[in-house]
C-alpha cells in the first residue's frame, strides 16, 4: 500500500501554546483512519495542517510523496481540488442557499453544464436526505442539517482523500447511521479518509484503523479489533472514558 | 501591540493586499457577476445616503458663504467659492468620509464574520481564493462606484446650494450656475476626480484588511469594524493633504 499522507514529527503552535509535539503517521490509500483524543487536543488542528489551513513550526507532511509543508497559497490549491475537508461547525456559505453551496466546487472547478450540475447536486440531496432544501439558507437549517450540507458539499466532487472533522456529532442515531453508511459507501468506491470523532461506536464500526493523540503526540494507533482487545492503559481508560462521556450526555 | 507598532502593521497589511490583488489579477478566474454585485451594493446601496448628505453639504456651505459675503457686499461671490470648494475638496473627500462608514464598516463586519465562522477557510479548503472570490471583486467595485458616487455627490451639492442660493440670497438660478461653470476650470474638477480612486482604495484595501484579520470571534468583529473606520477616515485625509500637495507641484 502507498501512503497518501505522510506526517513526519509535526510541531505546531499558537502563540506560546504548543498544541502538537511531534506527531507521526501515514494515512494509508483507500483505508479510513480515525483519529480519537480528548477536547483541545489539537486534533482539528492536525486536520487543517494536512491541507495548508495551518502553518507547522516544524515537521513534514508529505501528499503522494511529495513534500506539501508550508507551500504558497496558489500551490496548495493543487492539493485542496484533490482533499476534501467536513468542518467540524459546517461552515456553510450563509449568503448562498444549500443548493448553490452544493454546487460551489463543481461551478468553480469543472466545466460541467448547468444542466449536469443541478442533476449531480439534486442526486447528492437525495443520497443526504435533503430532498427539498435546495432553496434554503443555511440558518433555515438545524445543525443535523448544516452538518449533512457540509459534508455534502465536500464529497460532491468525488475528492480523492476526505477529512473528516466530526461528521457525526449532533445527529440522531438513525441518521448517524446512516451518516456512517454514506461514509462506508464513499470508501468502496477508493476514497481514503481520515476522521476525528468523539464517537466510538462510529470509529469502531468504520475506521481501518484509529489513532489516540494525547499531549500532543499519536500514543497509539491500531485496528478496531486490537484496540478493543487492548491492555494499553491509556487507551483502555481513554475509550471507557468516552464511553462515560457518552453515556453522561444521552442521559 | 502598541499604537505604533500597529499603524505600521496595518500599513504593511494594506501595501501587501495591494500585491496580492495585482498578482492574483493576473491569473483566473475573475468573479464578473460578483464584482457587478459590489457596484450595485457600494454605489447604487450608497446613493440615498450620498443624495442627503450632499444635498445638505451644499445647502450649509452656500449659506455660510452667502450670509458671510453679504456683509461686505460680496454674495455674488458664493457660486464661485462654492464650486471650487466643492469639486476640488468637499465633493471627495465628504463623500469618501461617509463611504468609509457605510461602506468600509459593513464589508469588514462581513469579511470578519465569514473569518468567524470559517468560511474563509473553507472557501480555501474548497480550492478558492478569497483574494480572488472576497477581495478583488471589492476592490474593483470600489475603484466603479466610489468616483461616480463622488461625481453624483458634486451635482447634487451644487444644484442645491443654487436652490438655496435663489430661495435665501435671492440669486438667480441661471446667474448661480452660470458661475459655477465659468469658475471651475475642468483641472479644478479633476484634482478632486483623481483623488477619488485613491480614497476608495483606501476604504476598500482598509476594511478587507480588519476583516480577514479578525481570528478570534464576534468581540473582535466589532473591534475591527471601529478600527477599520477610524484607520480609513484617517488615510483619506491625511492622503487628501499629500495628494493635494502633489497635484499643486504637478500643475
Ligand atoms: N487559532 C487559534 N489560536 C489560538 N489557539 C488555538 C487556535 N486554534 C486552536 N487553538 C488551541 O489549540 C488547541 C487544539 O485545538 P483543536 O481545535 O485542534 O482541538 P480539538 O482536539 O479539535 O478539540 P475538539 O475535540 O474540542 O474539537 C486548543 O487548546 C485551542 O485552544
Ligand atoms: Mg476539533
Amino acid at each position: 500500500m502507498q501512503s497518501i499522507v505522510e506526517v513526519k514529527n509535526l510541531y505546531i503552535s499558537f502563540n506560546e501554546k504548543k498544541v502538537l509535539k511531534g506527531v507521526s503517521f501515514s494515512l494509508e490509500q483507500g483505508e479510513c483512519l480515525g483519529l480519537i483524543g480528548g477536547s483541545g487536543e489539537g486534533k482539528s488542528t492536525l486536520l487543517r495542517s494536512i491541507i495548508g489551513l495551518e502553518h507547522p513550526s516544524s515537521g513534514k507532511i508529505l501528499f503522494e510523496g511529495e513534500n506539501v509543508t508550508n507551500l504558497s497559497e496558489e500551490e496548495y490549491i493543487s492539493i485542496r481540488k484533490k482533499v476534501s475537508y467536513v468542518f467540524q461547525g459546517g461552515a456553510l456559505f450563509d449568503s448562498m442557499t444549500v443548493y448553490e453551496n452544493l454546487a460551489f466546487s463543481l461551478r468553480e472547478h469543472t466545466d460541467y453544464s448547468e444542466r449536469k450540475i443541478r442533476e449531480i447536486v439534486l442526486y447528492e440531496l437525495k443520497e443526504f436526505e435533503l430532498e427539498g432544501c435546495e432553496d434554503m439558507y443555511p440558518v433555515e437549517l438545524s445543525g443535523g442539517m448544516q452538518k449533512r450540507v457540509g459534508i455534502a458539499r465536500a464529497t460532491i466532487s468525488k475528492p480523492k482523500v476526505i477529512l473528516y472533522d466530526e461528521p457525526t456529532s449532533g445527529l440522531d442515531p438513525y441518521k448517524k447511521r446512516n451518516m456512517q453508511n454514506t461514509i462506508m459507501k464513499l470508501q468502496k468506491r477508493g476514497t481514503t479518509s481520515m476522521m476525528v470523532t468523539h464517537d466510538m461506536s462510529t470509529a469502531l464500526r468504520i475506521c481501518d484503523r484509529i489513532a489516540l493523540l494525547t499531549g500532543g503526540k499519536i500514543k497509539a494507533i491500531d485496528t478496531p479489533k486490537n484496540f478493543k482487545e487492548s491492555h494499553n492503559v491509556l487507551l483502555n481508560n481513554f475509550v471507557k472514558g468516552i464511553k462515560q462521556g457518552e453515556n453522561h450526555e444521552s442521559a | 501591540m502598541n499604537g505604533f507598532t500597529q499603524v505600521i502593521h496595518f500599513l504593511g497589511g494594506i501595501a501587501l493586499l495591494f500585491r496580492d490583488i495585482v498578482l492574483e489579477l493576473k491569473t483566473k478566474p475573475f468573479y464578473f457577476k460578483i464584482f457587478l454585485k459590489q457596484i450595485y451594493e457600494i454605489g447604487w446601496k450608497s446613493l440615498p445616503i450620498i443624495f442627503v448628505t450632499s444635498a445638505c453639504a451644499g445647502m450649509v456651505l452656500t449659506l455660510q458663504f452667502g450670509l458671510t459675503l453679504e456683509k461686505f457686499g460680496g454674495k455674488i461671490y458664493s457660486p464661485k467659492i462654492l464650486s471650487l470648494s466643492i469639486f476640488r475638496e468637499f465633493g471627495p473627500v465628504f463623500t469618501s468620509l461617509i463611504l468609509a462608514g457605510r461602506v468600509g464598516a459593513g464589508m469588514t463586519a462581513e469579511i470578519g464574520a465569514m473569518k468567524v465562522t470559517q468560511q474563509i477557510d473553507a472557501l480555501l479548503a474548497l480550492g478558492t481564493s478569497p483574494i480572488k472570490r472576497i477581495v478583488i471583486p471589492r476592490y474593483l467595485g470600489g475603484l466603479v462606484a466610489v468616483p461616480i458616487l463622488c461625481l453624483f455627490s458634486c451635482f447634487v451639492s451644487i444644484i442645491f446650494g443654487a436652490l438655496i442660493g435663489y430661495f435665501e440670497l435671492n440669486l438667480d438660478l441661471f446667474y448661480f450656475f452660470y458661475k459655477v461653470f465659468e469658475t471651475s476650470k475642468l483641472h479644478d474638477f479633476f484634482s478632486g476626480y483623481i483623488k477619488t480612486y485613491f480614497f476608495s482604495s483606501f476604504i476598500i484595501l482598509t476594511a478587507c484588511y480588519f476583516g480577514l484579520k479578525v481570528s478570534q470571534g464576534t468581540y473582535e468583529v466589532g473591534n475591527a469594524t471601529t478600527k477599520s473606520v477610524v484607520f480609513s477616515s484617517v488615510l483619506i485625509v491625511l492622503g487628501d493633504y499629500l495628494l493635494t500637495k502633489c497635484y499643486w507641484m504637478m500643475v
